[in-house]
């Protein structure tokens, strides 16, 4: 079974060179920590900033400089500050090429909810909605069941929709999976020591296996 | 052309119960702390505050909040704030939820004269309830209005006399979208200065769409998430 970090480290590995990238908030933002070498990307904040750095060094906090989940940052050499609706813009208008999201459930068609609770949790969209509806390349970083068990890779999401067929692929803790245009997903990768059985066990969704499934590397 | 007043108290003028305020910044970073703790001495009631995020419990619209003069939120975040969640899950406030990145279009629309726009966030979810939706191009879109609100308030680094403004980092955000997008625009700035200071090149918003500008006084500046690095 795969970690947070390992599950943002899989999912760096899908980075390309010269992407304009925007990371989520949670596991997704993990993925900043692991890009491949001799490649280069940049990340976009949707508060504002194109060319987001590190965390800054203690003492070298800025109030005046944070990303979308509000943490201090900074920013790298080349990096650009705008409005927000010029933020939206770049991500509507489809310039930047890779989204990478947290979710509470998707669905089998490539739905993803991630922003409400009914009657117990509602945080709001943010800038998800508007993300998952614009951007062409959306991989969700998830862990694969509930703290109870229960699959959160469904046939029908339950909670209130974010977005509608728009993810592309899953990286769990268990596995990695593409949604196929036509529906269901495709079985591509198993976490180290994870069957294919475990997995299957664990998702609700069709899950479609075909051949052998090979194990990441890392 | 001279816009200055003395004050968050003379900027605030005017301002009162039932009306609908557009207040910049993002999270707690680039909101006008000076007019908000005057809205909080005015006590007005019944607001309809549109604003990305509702501050937290002791700080920005955390504030107005506690005191219960607030009637309407409309943000596209609200975490971090339990007092809201709490009068969110009561039925005390009424909340709309929108997605960022219409959020920000709705002031740009307003600020440009645009009544509606088309959108393809929220499509097939709550957020299109009940909105007209439209195809272009083979996708589905959702037609959004224009914010129409009595006062925009923003923060800005600089400003001068004329109401030109410059912002620093991400506390830009929603706050130049917001500028001209409300019957009246309050704009409150760290450094005011007199008028040729500021380059013509780098003026991020030009002062036509600012009705009243102040320098802020005492700015907290507060962080949310305070995030280091170890020095290596």
């Amino acid at each position: 079974m795969l970690t947070k970090n390992q599950i943002a480290q899989r999912i760096a590995k899908e980075l390309e060179d010269g992407w304009y990238v925007n990371l989520g908030i949670g596991i997704p933002t993990l993925v900043a920590n692991y890009i491949p070498e001799g490649i280069e990307v940049e990340f976009q904040s949707e508060n504002g900033i194109l060319g987001m750095g590190p965390f800054p060094y203690e003492g070298e906090e800025d109030a005046d400089l944070i990303n979308a989940g509000k943490q201090t940052i900074t920013a790298m050499p080349g990096a650009a500050y705008f409005d927000s609706a010029m933020s939206f813009a770049m991500i509507r208008g489809q310039h930047v090429q890779l989204t990478v999201l947290g979710a509470m459930e998707v669905s089998e068609n490539g739905d993803i909810a991630n922003w409400k609770i009914p009657g117990k949790m509602v945080k709001g969209m943010g800038g998800a909605m508007d993300l998952v509806a614009s951007a062409d390349n959306i991989i969700v970083a998830m862990m694969h069941t509930n703290k109870r068990g229960d699959s959160k890779i469904l046939k029908e999401c339950s909670l209130p929709l974010t977005g509608v067929n728009c993810v592309k692929k899953i990286v769990t803790n268990l596995c990695v999976m593409e949604v196929l245009p036509q529906g269901g997903l495709k079985l591509l990768e198993r976490a180290p020591g994870v069957s294919v059985e475990e997995i299957k066990a664990a998702t609700e969704a069709q899950l479609i296996v075909e051949g052998d499934i090979p194990e990441m590397k890392f | 052309m001279n816009k200055v007043v003395a004050n968050a108290s003379e900027a605030c003028e005017g301002i009162e119960s039932g009306m609908t305020i557009m207040l910049g910044g993002f999270g707690l970073c680039g909101i006008p702390e000076n007019s908000i703790s005057e809205l909080v001495k005015k006590e007005i009631k019944d607001l309809t505050c549109i604003s990305n995020n509702a501050g937290v419990d002791d700080f920005g619209l955390g504030l107005l909040l506690q005191g219960k003069q607030i009637k309407k939120m409309i943000s596209s975040y609200v975490g971090e704030n339990d007092e809201f969640e709490r009068q969110m899950l009561s039925g005390e406030l009424d909340v709309e939820l929108t997605p960022q990145g219409t959020l920000a279009e709705k002031c740009r629309a307003a600020q440009a004269g645009i009544p509606a726009f088309y959108t393809p966030a929220g499509y097939g979810t709550e957020v299109a309830e009940g909105k007209e939706t439209r195809e272009f191009n083979g996708k589905m879109y959702v037609m959004e209005k224009a914010f129409e609100a009595d006062f925009a308030i923003v923060k800005a680094w600089k400003g001068d006399h004329a109401g030109n403004l410059i912002f620093k980092g991400t506390a830009r955000n929603f706050n130049p979208n917001m500028c001209g997008a409300g019957k009246i625009t309050i704009a409150e700035v760290e450094e005011l200065v007199p008028l040729g200071e500021l380059d013509p090149n780098e003026i991020h918003i030009p002062g036509i769409f600012v009705q009243r500008i102040f320098k802020g006084t005492n700015y907290e500046k507060r962080i949310e998430q305070r995030t280091t690095r170890p020095r290596s």
